[in-house]
Order: C-alpha cells, then sequence, then structure tokens
C-alpha cells in the first residue's frame, strides 16, 4: 500500500494535569477524507493544533509526506503543504474577501522585497497572476461576486466558504477543517459536504472533525473516534456506528 | 487676521503636521504587528537627519539622504533582532520599557557621536531667505518640500500595504498573527519588516524637516511625544487616521500662537493627549467595538 499522507505516532499533550491528547496513532491515507470525532473536550481540537503546530507535542511524532514536521515552525509546517480552518472563523478583518485570499496565496510568489516595494514589472506580473488565481478560487467556490466585500462583514455562512477559499488559496495537500459546518444551516452544510468531496476530488486529502453526524458518516472514508484523549475506535462509517464503545460513550448520546 | 497671516499659519501647521503624521504612522506600523508603542521613533527621525548632515559633507545632499534612510532602516532592523526577535511570548509592557530603554541608548550613542551642536541640512532648493508667495503668504520652498515628501510617503505606504504581498502579510499578521502563521508568513519577519518601514519613514521625515527645524542629539523626543498624541488621536493603529491627526495638531498648534504665547505651543499637545485619554480613549476615529480588542 502506498505510504500514507499524514502518519501520526503516539502524540501527548498535557495542559497542566490534563492529559488533552493521550498516546494517540493513527493514519490519513492519500486522496481520503477522513473524519475526527467525539464528545466535546475530547482533544479533537488540540490534535489538529499539535499537526498544524501552533501547539507543541509533548512525545510523539508527525509525518507528513514522510517527513517529521512536529518540531517546525507554524509557517513552515504551512508551507509544507498542510492548510486549515478554525472551528471558530479566523479571517483577516479589515481585509477583503480577495485579499484574505491572496494572503493564504502568497508562499506561491516568489517575487523579492525589493522587487515588490519597487513594483518592478516581474513583481507587478506576478501580482497580476496572483489576483487572477485567487478570483478563480472564489470562482470555483461560487463566491466571486463578494471578493471586494470586507470579509469579515459577510454572512457567517459565508465567511466559512472565504475561509475555505483562503486555505485552498494555499494548494495543500492535506486541508484540516475544524467543523466546517458548525452554525450552517441544513441548506448550507449538504453544500458544504459537496464541497468536501469536490476538494478530494481535486487531489487534495482532507481531515475533518465534526459534530454533524450525517455528514460525517456521509463523506467520510474512514472516521476515528476520540474520547478523553484516547483513541477508542478507528475504521469505516458502518463499522463506527456499529461499534459499541462507540455507541456507549457518544452515539448513544447523541441519539444518531 | 489677514489672508497672507491666515496662510502663513497653515502652511506652518501643515508642515508640522505631516511630520507629525509620518511619526505617527512609524508608531501605528509597529504597533498593528506588535501592540506596542516602539518609544524610540522619535529616535529613527533623530538619526536619519544627523546621519544624513554628517554624510551630506561627503556627498550630494540626494545620496547623503538615500544613504541615512537606509543606514536607520538598518539601525531599525539590527534593533529588532538584537531586542525582541528571541523573545518567546513577551509581555507588552516589557517590549515597551525595551523601547524606552533602547531610546535612551540611541540618543546616549548619538551625544557622544555628534555632541551638543545644533545642525541642520542645507535647504534642498534655495536658502532661508527664499520664499515663494502662495496666497499673498511668504512660504519657505522647504514647506512645499515636507509636504510634498510626507505625502508621497503616505501615498507610498498605503500602496504598499494595499498592492504587494508583503503589505498584505503585514496587514495579515496585524488582524491574526496566529492565522496568518497558518497560512505559511513567518510572523517575526514581519516584525522586522515592520520596523524596517518605520525607521525609514522616521529618518525621510527627519531628513526634509532638518533644515526648518535644525537636528540635534534629542530631537527625537519632543517629536516622538507628538506623534504619539496624533497617533492616539487618530486612534491606535489607523495611518490615514494619523495623518488627519497630525494636521489637525499641527494646524491647531499653528495658529495658537495667534492667541497665546509661542512657549505654550508644546502645552496643545500634551493637553490634546490628556483629554483624548480621559475621553476617547479609541481616538477620534476609532470604534468602542475594537477598542476592547487592543491589548494596548
Amino acid at each position: 500500500m502506498a505510504e500514507p499522507l499524514l502518519k501520526v505516532e503516539g502524540l501527548s499533550k498535557s495542559f497542566g494535569g490534563l492529559e488533552a491528547v493521550k498516546d494517540v496513532s493513527f493514519e490519513v491515507p492519500r486522496g481520503s477524507i477522513k473524519a475526527l470525532i467525539g464528545p466535546n473536550g475530547a482533544g479533537k481540537t488540540t490534535l489538529f493544533n499539535l499537526i498544524s503546530g501552533n501547539i507543541r507535542p509533548d512525545r510523539g511524532t508527525v509525518l507528513f509526506d514522510g517527513k517529521e514536521i512536529q518540531k517546525l515552525k507554524t509557517h513552515r509546517i504551512a508551507s509544507c503543504g498542510i492548510a486549515r480552518t478554525f472551528q471558530h472563523i479566523q479571517l483577516f478583518a479589515g481585509m477583503t474577501v480577495l485579499e484574505n485570499v491572496m494572503v493564504g496565496l502568497h508562499t506561491h510568489l516568489h517575487a523579492g522585497f525589493f522587487s515588490a516595494m519597487m513594483r518592478l514589472p516581474s513583481s507587478r506580473k506576478e501580482e497580476k497572476k496572483a489576483k487572477e488565481e485567487a478570483m478563480s478560487i472564489l470562482e470555483s467556490l461560487d463566491i466571486a461576486e463578494l471578493a471586494y466585500k470586507e470579509a469579515t462583514s459577510l454572512a457567517y455562512g459565508q465567511q466559512r466558504i472565504v475561509e475555505l477559499a483562503r486555505a485552498l488559496a494555499q494548494r495543500p495537500k492535506l486541508l484540516l477543517l475544524d467543523e466546517p459546518a458548525a452554525g450552517l444551516n441544513i441548506r448550507e452544510t449538504a453544500e458544504m459536504g459537496r464541497l468536501i468531496e469536490r476538494i478530494r476530488e481535486s487531489g487534495i486529502t482532507v481531515f475533518i472533525v465534526e459534530h454533524d453526524m450525517s455528514l460525517v458518516m456521509k463523506i467520510s472514508d474512514e472516521i476515528m473516534v476520540l474520547s478523553y484523549g484516547e483513541k477508542i475506535a478507528e475504521g469505516r462509517p458502518l463499522e463506527i456506528q456499529k461499534d459499541p464503545e462507540v455507541i456507549k460513550v457518544y452515539l448513544g448520546e447523541e441519539e444518531v | 487676521m489677514s489672508t497672507e497671516l491666515f496662510f502663513q499659519y497653515i502652511a506652518a501647521g501643515l508642515t508640522y503636521g505631516f511630520i507629525y503624521a509620518i511619526v505617527a504612522i512609524g508608531f501605528n506600523i509597529i504597533y498593528n504587528t506588535t501592540g506596542i508603542i516602539n518609544f524610540a521613533q522619535g529616535e529613527f527621525v533623530m538619526l536619519g537627519s544627523m546621519t544624513a548632515i554628517t554624510l551630506n559633507a561627503f556627498m550630494p545632499l540626494p545620496l547623503a539622504i538615500l544613504l541615512s534612510v537606509l543606514i536607520t532602516m538598518i539601525v531599525g532592523a539590527i534593533m529588532e533582532m538584537l531586542f525582541f526577535r528571541w523573545l518567546e511570548s513577551p509581555t507588552v509592557l516589557r517590549m515597551i520599557i525595551i523601547t524606552i530603554g533602547l531610546s535612551i541608548i540611541i540618543r546616549e550613542i548619538a551625544l557622544a557621536i555628534w555632541g551638543e551642536n545644533v545642525r541642520a541640512l542645507p535647504y534642498f532648493t534655495g536658502n532661508e531667505v527664499t520664499s515663494v508667495s502662495i496666497f499673498g503668504a511668504h512660504i519657505s520652498p522647504q514647506v512645499l518640500w515636507v509636504i510634498g515628501i510626507c505625502s508621497i510617503v503616505v501615498v507610498a505606504l498605503q500602496m504598499f500595504f494595499k498592492f504587494t504581498r508583503y503589505g498584505r502579510q503585514m496587514r495579515a499578521c496585524a488582524a491574526n498573527r496566529e492565522a496568518a502563521r497558518l497560512c505559511g508568513i513567518n510572523a517575526k519577519n514581519m516584525v522586522t519588516l515592520s520596523f524596517v518601514l518605520s525607521a525609514g519613514i522616521g529618518a525621510l521625515a527627519g531628513c526634509v524637516v532638518s533644515p526648518i527645524t535644525y537636528s540635534q542629539y534629542n530631537m527625537g523626543v519632543p517629536l516622538a511625544i507628538k506623534g504619539f498624541t496624533v497617533a492616539i488621536l487618530g486612534g491606535l493603529g489607523n495611518s490615514m487616521a494619523a495623518v488627519a491627526g497630525g494636521l489637525v495638531l499641527g494646524i491647531l498648534e499653528s495658529f495658537s500662537v495667534w492667541i497665546m504665547p509661542s512657549a505654550y505651543k508644546d502645552a496643545i499637545s500634551i493637553a490634546i493627549l490628556l483629554l483624548i485619554l480621559f475621553f476617547r480613549p479609541g481616538g477620534l476615529f476609532g470604534r468602542k467595538e475594537e477598542l476592547a480588542l487592543k491589548e494596548f
């Protein structure tokens, strides 16, 4: 079998006395959609933060594309090809939708500082190309008409899409989505599901934390369940639905 | 008041107003990336003008100014890399106190190099008695240089922030540092860049104003106070508001001479600073919600 895109081994993180993530190991195969579920406070977002590098693990390794990344600086991890969205939307205030997406693109721009300052032809051309690429991403997500609106002034559902656009602009290999359907209505959630499937079809591997079970069951290839920082189950959606352990800690309470 | 006198005051007000605005923008640029007030901002202005004066002995004026701006930018970069870059999540207060210490050190070094002598760059065109007549007021061409160059700096900065990737990255860092990092932006480099930019525009302002105000090792202190007043007046972090604030303060100061002794001129800015801090800490153009998010 091909080497997995993401391979996490023995990852642990404590905050004071609380073990938020305990010795978690798993793999995310290339081209798959993998979901991470679990009750509130199970450590899902912490696990995401450990992978994307905004917090450091106490122990364990994160192999991305065969390379250890857990010691890299946050911005380096991002430039390796991991992009993410947030449970609480984190757009750049005071900037337009287009500008937000163009910030996502920046790791793929090369004009040096002085040529950018002086607006030399080479950097101007690159700027133009970046703008076109950002626009085409917005078009592919059907929000091109919002390009010049201030990002944080948009409706909640639209802001989620903008955040997704910004992450896609990074041309990631792995996309981490932290509760992309949170706060969306049924129609928007279904739309988000289709969007995620389309993103996977374009060759991007998706790792998603989500509370909406119908969405998770529908789109995921594999599901991993976390409870009190520990992995308690992993498998295909149908197996997870039948897993007695999972039903006990999670699905039973949620009545799925 | 005669029309001539009125325009005379306006011209003087605009001159100082633009200089205050540039200093305030310097404050804002660093504030936006770090959340701190760099109290050594006035020292950038001093370094720029003193270095240019020294260099001007060996080379033509435009080259001396260009080189002094570059040197001051390098000083800004070194300052950030030596004293801020390696700090692990420092508090805002700690960083501010470092800038106060740095401002004293830079001033003392300047005193050791240049002494207490008051110097000046030559007028860019003409000399101290040259004047052009605008609406009957006699205005030194240097005033036009100050207004012209400062306006260009303001516009160029706006373009930089709006239309270049580095400008966008800096704004992204200012808006949300964590998200910016996760987009692959090296936030620390952006902080260094903000010091470099602030140092550069400060130095340039120091050069253009030197023929009118003269330069001395301690010229940065009053400018920093005025610039700070203006930055607060406009609302911290808002560069266009700083321009408006600068012009308001410059013109107020200039007209104050008409109704009270000129020795009280400086009291105006302090009085404004206190009034704003008491009654509108978010600045004239600031919003309450924004203020709630600010650390300082």
